[in-house]
C-alpha cells in the first residue's frame, strides 16, 4: 500500500496546512488584489442567479482559466469577490474533477477509459499517449465522457477526437507542439449521425449547400468561421480530399 | 420514424434561421396562444417518460408542481455523464433551438419563470454552442421578458457543471446548482415540493424536453400512438462496445433490441458473438445473447430483470472476460461515489477488493457468494441510486456468469502458485550478509 506524508493513505493531506493558524475569513476585498478580467467573469456569473453562492463553478472555472490551476491565490481571489470563506471554495473544488489542485502542464489529454472504450483498447492507449506526452501534456484516465461512439476517444483541451489507434499518441503531441487543431479528420464536431434514416430525410430538406458542410455553425453567421483555428473541412471528408475540392 | 433527429444533419440546423425554416419554434407560439392546463393537459395525454433513466412520466411529474405563481424553477439536466449514452451530446451539439423550445413550452407550461440547463463541464464545445443558441434565441424574442409579446417571462442560464457524475442525480444535480459539493439529498420532498433554492423544481432530461415541442406540434394523442402502451414515443438509442457500427439511433420503443444491435448498429466484429450486453448504460443489470430479442422499451425491459435507463445498449463480445468489464463498472461507481452514504461508499470500493482478489488469485468460490451479499445490502440502503447503480450490474454478472469467474478464480489461483513470490528467501538459504531483524 503506497503510504504518503505521517503513514497516511491520503496523498496531501497535510500539505500546505500549518494546524497552528485560524482558518482563513473572508478575505478584505479592497485589500485583495483580483485581475479585473477575472472580476469581470465572477461578477457576471454572480448576477445570473438568484443566490450569489451558485456561482462558485464557474467563478472558479474562471480563476483556473487565468492562474492555470486552483492556486491558493485563485482561491483568495474568487473568495475576496464573492464574500465567502476560501475554505468553502475549497469544499467544493476538491469535489470535482475538473478542478485541478496541483499545477499541471497547459495541455490536457484526457483519455476514457471506461467499459465502451476499453473494450476497444483505451488502457494500451492512455500508456501509449502518457508515454508520448512525457512532460508535455497533462494526461490522464478518464471516466466516460459521452462519446462511445467514437470509442477509443480522449479529450484534447476540451477537444473531442476518436477513434484513436496506435501512433495517434505521438500525432497529438506534434499537433499541439505546432499549435495545430488536434487530429482534424477525427474530431467528433464533424461527424455525421450514425442513424441510416438520418442522411434520407436530410436530402429532402437541405437546400444545395453554400457552403462547405458544417455541423456546428450554431449562432454564427455565413463565412464565420471564428469559431476555431484551421481550415474549414467537410464532415467526413478527409483534409487532402476536402483541400482538392476547395480548388 | 425520425422525429428528434428529423434532419439533425442539416447544415446550420444550430442557427436559428434554419431551425425556423424547418418550423422551429411554431409549436412556441401555438402553446403561448393556448392556456397553460391545455399545455400540460397535451404533455400528460403524449404519456411521455422521462429519457434520463428513471423513466417517470414527465406529465405526471409535472402535474406535482404546486400551481400559481411563485418562485419556482426548471431544470435541464444536461450532467449526461452515465457510461455509455452519448444522445444528449448529439442533440445539444446539432439541434440547440430544439432544447431551448421544449424548455420554454415547459416553463410556461408549470407557469416557471427561471429555467437552468446545467450540462457536464466535459461538454465544453456543446455548451458553448447553447450559450450562442440562448442568446440567439433571445435576441430573437423567445427567450427573456415577455415572450413573443405574451405575459410570459423565463430567464434561462446555462450552467457548466465540473465532472462528477453523482451530479446526474437530480438532488445532487440540486445543490451542485445552489454551488455546493453534489451530494444528493433525502427524499421525500422531492424536487416537485422542494428543490433549487427550496423552491419547487421540475427536473427533466435533454431528450425528454426535446420532445416536448413535438409533442405540442403533432398533439399529445397522436404522439402516444407511436411506439408501445407504456412506452410512448420514439427513443435515442447510444449503442456503443463491441459493434461495427456504433452510434445514435432513433427508434420507436418496442422494437426488437436484436434489430438495434445487428441490423443499425452492425453487430459485433466478423467472427465474434454477443456476449452479454447492458440494455440502458452500465447501471442496468447485464442481459445475455438469449435476451436479444426481448423489445426495446421500459415494460418489457423490466420484465427481462433489467432496465432500459439512459438508452445506452453497450454490447460486449465474446473475446472480453466478464471480470474485465466487471472491474471497470465497480472502478467507475467507487471513483464517483460521493461518500455520503456508508453502504455505497464502503459497498462500491469492498467490491472493487473483492474483484483485486480474484484477478490476483487471492480469491475463493465463496468470496462470489460475498460479493453478491454486499450489492444485496447496498441496494435501498442509500439516499440515491449510485450504489445501486453498481450493485444491479454487479450482481447480475456474478449471478450469470458464475461459471466464468470460478474458473477465473481458480487459472488466477494457478498462476499465483506458479509464479514465485517476489523478495522471499527460500527456506534453507541463508544469507550470510543479512544482519539481525531491524527493530522498527
Amino acid at each position: 500500500v503506497p503510504r504518503f506524508g505521517h503513514g497516511s493513505r491520503v496523498p496531501g493531506w497535510d500539505e500546505a496546512v500549518d494546524l497552528e493558524k485560524p482558518p482563513a475569513p473572508v478575505p478584505d476585498p479592497t485589500t485583495t488584489p483580483v485581475p479585473d478580467e477575472l472580476r469581470i467573469a465572477i461578477e457576471e456569473a454572480m448576477a445570473k442567479y438568484p443566490d450569489r453562492r451558485s456561482a462558485v463553478m464557474p467563478a472558479l472555472h474562471a480563476a483556473q482559466q487565468v492562474h492555470g490551476w486552483c492556486s491558493p491565490e485563485a482561491f483568495e481571489q474568487v473568495a475576496a469577490v464573492m464574500q465567502v470563506t476560501p475554505a468553502y471554495l475549497i469544499s467544493v473544488a476538491t469535489f470535482y474533477d475538473m478542478y485541478k489542485m496541483r499545477p499541471q502542464p497547459v495541455n490536457d489529454v484526457f483519455v476514457c477509459t471506461n467499459i465502451s472504450c476499453s473494450l476497444l483498447g483505451a488502457d494500451e492507449f492512455l500508456e501509449e499517449m502518457k508515454a508520448a506526452a512525457g512532460d508535455g501534456a497533462y494526461v490522464r484516465s478518464s471516466e466516460c465522457l459521452g462519446a462511445c461512439d467514437i470509442a477509443p476517444m480522449a479529450s484534447v483541451n476540451g477537444e473531442y477526437v476518436g477513434p484513436l489507434e496506435q501512433g495517434d499518441a505521438e500525432k497529438i503531441m506534434e499537433d499541439l507542439r505546432a499549435g495545430r487543431p488536434v487530429l482534424e479528420d477525427k474530431q467528433l464536431r464533424y461527424r455525421r449521425c450514425a442513424d441510416p434514416g438520418v442522411a434520407e430525410g436530410a436530402e429532402e430538406w437541405s437546400p444545395p449547400p453554400a457552403q462547405k458542410a458544417r455541423a456546428d455553425t450554431a449562432g454564427l453567421g455565413e463565412g464565420d468561421t471564428v469559431d476555431r483555428p484551421g481550415g474549414t473541412a467537410a464532415i467526413e471528408v478527409p483534409r487532402e480530399q476536402a483541400d482538392e475540392d476547395d480548388q | 420514424m425520425k422525429i428528434l433527429f428529423d434532419g439533425i444533419d442539416e447544415p446550420g440546423l444550430g442557427t436559428l434561421e434554419v431551425y425556423e425554416r424547418r418550423g422551429g419554434y411554431q409549436p412556441l407560439r401555438k402553446a403561448l396562444g393556448s392556456s397553460t392546463e391545455e399545455i400540460l393537459n397535451q404533455i400528460s395525454e403524449s404519456e411521455i417518460r422521462g429519457r434520463g433513466g428513471a423513466g417517470f412520466q414527465m406529465g405526471k411529474k409535472a402535474s406535482f408542481l404546486p400551481h400559481g405563481h411563485m418562485e419556482k424553477y426548471l431544470v435541464c439536466n444536461a450532467d449526461e455523464s452515465e457510461p455509455g449514452t452519448f444522445k444528449d451530446r448529439e442533440l445539444m451539439q446539432k439541434n440547440p433551438h430544439l432544447l431551448i423550445e421544449g424548455i420554454v413550452i415547459s416553463a410556461y407550461a408549470t407557469e416557471i419563470s427561471s429555467a437552468f440547463i446545467y450540462i457536464r463541464g466535459e461538454y465544453a464545445h456543446q455548451a458553448d454552442i447553447l450559450e450562442a443558441a440562448v442568446a440567439e434565441a433571445r435576441d430573437a424574442g423567445y427567450v427573456g421578458e415577455r415572450i413573443l409579446d405574451s405575459d410570459f417571462s423565463l430567464t434561462l442560464v446555462v450552467h457548466r457543471g465540473a465532472g462528477a457524475y453523482i451530479c446526474g442525480e437530480e438532488t445532487g444535480l440540486l445543490d451542485s446548482l445552489e454551488g455546493k459539493r453534489g451530494s444528493p439529498r433525502l427524499k421525500p420532498p422531492f424536487p416537485a415540493i422542494e428543490g433549487l433554492y427550496h423552491g419547487p423544481t421540475l427536473i427533466n432530461n435533454v431528450e425528454t424536453l426535446c420532445a416536448v415541442p413535438h409533442i405540442i406540434r403533432m398533439g399529445g394523442e397522436e404522439y402516444a400512438k407511436i411506439g408501445t402502451e407504456g412506452s410512448t414515443g420514439t427513443k435515442l438509442v447510444s449503442v456503443s462496445g463491441d459493434v461495427q457500427r456504433p452510434g445514435n439511433y432513433e427508434v420507436d420503443l418496442g422494437i426488437p433490441s436484436r434489430q438495434l444491435i445487428y441490423d443499425l448498429a452492425g453487430g459485433p466484429p466478423d467472427g465474434r458473438e454477443v456476449k452479454f450486453w447492458f440494455p440502458g448504460g452500465s447501471s442496468a443489470p447485464v442481459l445475455t445473447a438469449d435476451d436479444l430479442d426481448v423489445p426495446y422499451d421500459f415494460d418489457s425491459l423490466s420484465k427481462a430483470g433489467s432496465m432500459l435507463g439512459s438508452g445506452a445498449i453497450i454490447v460486449v463480445d465474446d473475446s472480453h472476460s466478464v471480470l474485465e468489464v466487471a472491474m471497470k463498472v465497480a472502478k467507475f461507481y467507487a471513483h464517483e461515489s460521493c461518500g455520503k452514504c456508508a453502504p455505497c461508499r464502503e459497498g462500491t470500493n469492498w467490491t472493487v477488493k473483492m474483484l483485486e482478489r480474484i484477478q490476483s488469485g487471492e480469491a475463493t468460490p465463496m468470496d462470489l457468494d460475498i460479493m453478491a451479499s454486499v450489492q444485496e445490502q447496498i441496494i435501498g440502503n442509500c439516499l440515491c441510486v449510485l450504489g445501486d447503480a453498481m450493485a444491479m450490474p454487479i450482481g447480475s454478472m456474478v449471478e450469470k456468469f458464475r461459471d466464468e469467474l470460478e474458473a477465473e478464480i481458480e487459472a488466477a489461483r494457478e498462476r499465483a502458485e506458479a509464479a514465485p513470490l517476489e523478495g522471499v528467501i527460500p527456506l534453507g538459504v541463508a544469507d550470510e550478509h543479512a544482519g539481525p531483524m531491524p527493530v522498527h
